[in-house]
């Protein structure tokens, strides 16, 4: 046997091990990654950027814990950036443990608004955010291609009563709120087939501009639809939400995250290039 | 007529919604927000029956002793505790404080979370097995596959130097591009398939839903 | 080292946080009873966790509050909005599913849901996959800035033309109502090859998601060891403790319920 074919038949424990080790030993190491943006996380930063105090988004935070890796330093990015800016979120979460991770990242993000903090040469004093006045949490409702497009004809037709139980005509904020179209835009944060329920029953019956969050497994299945213009922006995984973080100069977990990614990949390239190697040369004793 | 009526209304009401949608009266709206409103709530009895589905598994299982029945309760032990938590110990089932207990959100934010994400967590190891052990450049099109692959990964990497940058445009183009082209043939192929599939159902020629006789 | 002080139930609920981490990531090593544990935990605890959120945030704001108005001892029908026992029956008919002589009643709910599902369907993803995805697709290709501005532009006329003729040439490929000979067989395969680019563009984003799924595993796993439930106190000792302290228990727990199930079976 020779060296390669030695490599070949390791006990895959040790590529567990050697990669783990990478990581950690990556993480203890403290050194920035130079993050580049892209024009398809610019275009909703700047989207959001040009919004004015008491505009409306929705946010659909659609996924679930095995996602929360990719997709929650999206949502705090994005939520803290439009509280900053007072705007008003109707949030939902249209995935089965959504409202979870929304209920989670709606009181982190409340409680981080409550430290004076300068984003991009700009100091925001600290607030506190008010169910009913700052937001609304429509909570979950199963099937969401049906719900998304009940929710075009009117919020109060899937979710009469918000993720609390307080009906939505006695919040503050719903009134004179009936859909979509008091929307200034749709973000959607899944890692879910509920991407493709908001492209075809949310913005393709009614119009909306909408932006995706999705997971790094999704995201180059979605520029057909940034092309076409359907999807005016798109974040893919945990590079498009460290570009947002650092668009927004709001340094998160997604940017922590990029050096382990950086060694991360390298090892896999590794693994990669030996295994051909030893492909090649076990190919070429074959034929001899 | 176990077969023909429901074959009739999945015709009927499949016809009615996709008049609904070319019809901007008053009276479509009307209809549509009628339906919507009562799929809702047959949507979630039907959702009842997988919840069902596990804890006659687990029973069986349990009463049957078969191979690690143990762990059986210990899923019925977390259904049952979650449901006890959730009605907020069954002090309030009709509102939903429950919703707010102390015990359910740190069941969420501590046995579900970190179980939920490391489990998923597990495949980047696997995928790094699987490129050390499957990942083979046999032909010219695994090969293609591959040196995309490769270029996506390795496009934020600085260690290029002057590189970098020609290979980030390298990614951006081969996403905007061929991937675009690709994964919009795939789309496309997607679309028509599921409005034939839908237009059979429709008409009653798939009727695997209607289960056997 | 910068610790974080949290109370001590915090402190006991991040140790079994991590507890549960490990066990789960022991499957590396080989199944073992801690990863079975935890697994099955999870399992019952999401069922549980979705029978509340269906019964708080579906059916009592879209059916019992549109019926307490109504008396529960006369179905509701004194209600003013006694109609909404109509898909409250429906749904009910649909869990005969389970039954052998009845499963036919489930049908008649399922043809409804199947009915206004498919017809929804249809005509928007007709528009939004089809319809809007050839719209784009056939752009005026822009000849007179055909090289474009800088290394491989996204916007330049060959980009456009490879966009428009690689989607038609994928589309040729998955044509399998005709042999792929000649010409055709030509254009299949330069379908195949933008195919093979546009998977290998996915995999190289699933390897940043897979990583970063770990990734973010080390940064919690990292948070749990810097935290202290006081200032003094030396919290990543006292955590690896109960981490030890929660194994043994387990193990005994296990073994005690096996020993319970032999001691039956005997």
């Amino acid at each position: 046997m020779n060296i390669f074919e030695r490599m070949m038949s390791v006990d895959r424990r040790w590529v567990f091990l050697f990669l783990a080790l990478v990581c950690v030993l990556t993480y203890k190491v403290d050194f920035e990654v130079e993050v580049r943006v892209t024009d398809e996380v610019r275009k909703i930063y700047n989207f959001i950027d040009t919004l004015k105090p008491g505009d409306y988004i929705f946010v659909a935070i659609d996924y679930d814990p095995n996602s929360l890796a990719e997709l929650h330093p999206m949502t705090y990015a994005i939520v803290e950036q439009a509280w900053r800016k007072n705007m008003k979120i109707v949030f939902t979460a249209l995935s089965q443990n959504g409202p979870g991770m929304a209920d989670q990242a709606i009181r982190d993000i409340s409680d981080s608004l409550k430290l004076v903090k300068t984003y991009n040469g700009i100091t925001y004093p600290t607030r506190d955010i008010v169910n009913g006045i700052d937001y609304i949490f429509l909570g979950y409702k199963p099937y969401p291609a049906l719900v998304i497009a009940g929710m075009g004809q009117n919020f109060r037709l899937p979710f009469p009563t918000d993720y609390y139980g307080t009906p939505l005509d006695s919040l503050p904020m719903m009134r004179g709120i009936q859909n979509y179209n008091q929307m200034k835009c749709v973000i959607d944060i899944s890692g879910t087939s509920g991407i493709d329920m908001w492209i075809a029953y949310g913005q393709t019956r009614y119009g909306f501009p909408l932006a995706l969050g999705l997971t790094g497994v999704m995201a180059a299945d979605y520029y057909p639809y940034l092309n076409s213009g359907q999807v005016f922006g798109m974040m893919g995984g945990i590079l498009g939400a460290a570009q947002y973080e650092k668009l927004a100069d709001n340094a998160g977990s997604a940017l922590d995250m990029m050096r382990i990614q950086l060694y991360a990949h390298m090892v896999i390239i590794l693994f990669i290039i030996i295994g051909n190697i030893g492909f090649l040369v076990s190919r070429r004793a074959k034929n001899q | 007529m176990k077969r023909q009526i429901p074959l009739a209304l999945v015709f009927f009401f499949g016809v009615l919604m996709i008049i609904q949608y070319f019809v901007p009266h008053e009276a479509s709206e009307w209809t549509f927000e009628f339906l919507m409103d009562w799929i809702y709530i047959i949507g979630i009895f039907a959702l009842a029956l997988g919840i069902w589905s596990l804890v006659k598994v687990s029973w069986d299982k349990i009463r049957l002793r078969r191979e690690n029945w143990q762990y059986a309760i210990v899923t019925l032990l977390g259904l049952v505790a979650m449901i006890c938590f959730g009605f907020d110990y069954f002090r309030n089932v009709f509102n939903a404080a429950g919703l707010q207990n102390f015990m359910f959100r740190h069941f969420f934010d501590y046995i579900m979370i970190p179980i939920q994400s490391t489990m998923f967590s597990l495949l980047a190891f696997f995928i790094a097995s699987a490129s050390y052990r499957a990942f083979r450049a046999r032909s010219l099109l695994a090969s293609l596959l591959l040196l995309a692959a490769l270029i996506v990964m390795i496009r934020f990497n600085p260690y290029f130097g002057p590189l970098t940058a020609y290979l980030e445009q390298t990614a951006s183009w081969l996403l905007n591009v061929p991937n675009l082209a690709a994964k919009r043939a795939i789309v496309i192929g997607v679309g028509l398939g599921m409005v034939a599939t839908a237009l059979k159902v429709i008409l009653g020629i798939e009727r695997a839903y209607l289960g056997k006789d | 080292m910068e610790t974080t002080t949290m109370s001590m139930g915090t402190f006991l609920w991040t140790s079994l946080g991590a507890f549960l981490t490990l066990g789960i990531f022991s499957f590396l090593y080989k199944d073992n009873p801690f990863y079975k544990f935890a697994e099955h935990l999870v399992v019952g605890v999401s069922a549980g966790y979705f029978v509340i959120i269906l019964w708080h945030n579906g059916l009592q704001p879209n059916l019992f509050n549109r019926l307490n108005d109504g008396n529960f001892y006369l179905l509701w029908l004194n209600s003013a909005h006694w109609w909404y026992i109509i898909p409250a029956i429906l749904g009910v008919m649909m869990w005969t599913r389970f039954s052998h002589k009845y499963s036919w009643v489930s049908r008649w709910p399922i043809a409804m849901y199947i009915g206004i599902a498919t017809g929804l369907a249809i005509p928007l993803e007709m528009k939004n996959r089809v319809l809007t995805q050839l719209y784009a697709s056939m752009r005026d290709v822009q000849w007179n800035n055909f090289l474009g501005n800088g290394f491989l532009d996204n916007t330049a006329g060959f980009s456009q033309l490879l966009v428009f003729v690689g989607t038609i040439a994928a589309l040729f490929y998955f044509f399998f109502s005709k042999e792929h000979t000649g010409a055709f067989k030509g254009v299949a395969k330069f379908g195949i090859w933008i195919l093979m680019i546009g998977f290998g563009a996915s995999f190289g984003y699933t390897v940043m998601a897979r990583i970063s799924l770990f990734a973010q595993r080390i940064q919690i796993l990292d948070l749990y060891t810097e935290s202290s439930w006081a200032d003094s106190a030396p919290g990543t000792f006292l955590f690896v403790w109960f981490i030890v302290f929660g194994i043994f228990i387990l193990l005994a727990l296990v073994e005690f319920i096996r020993w319970l199930g032999r001691a039956k079976t005997a």
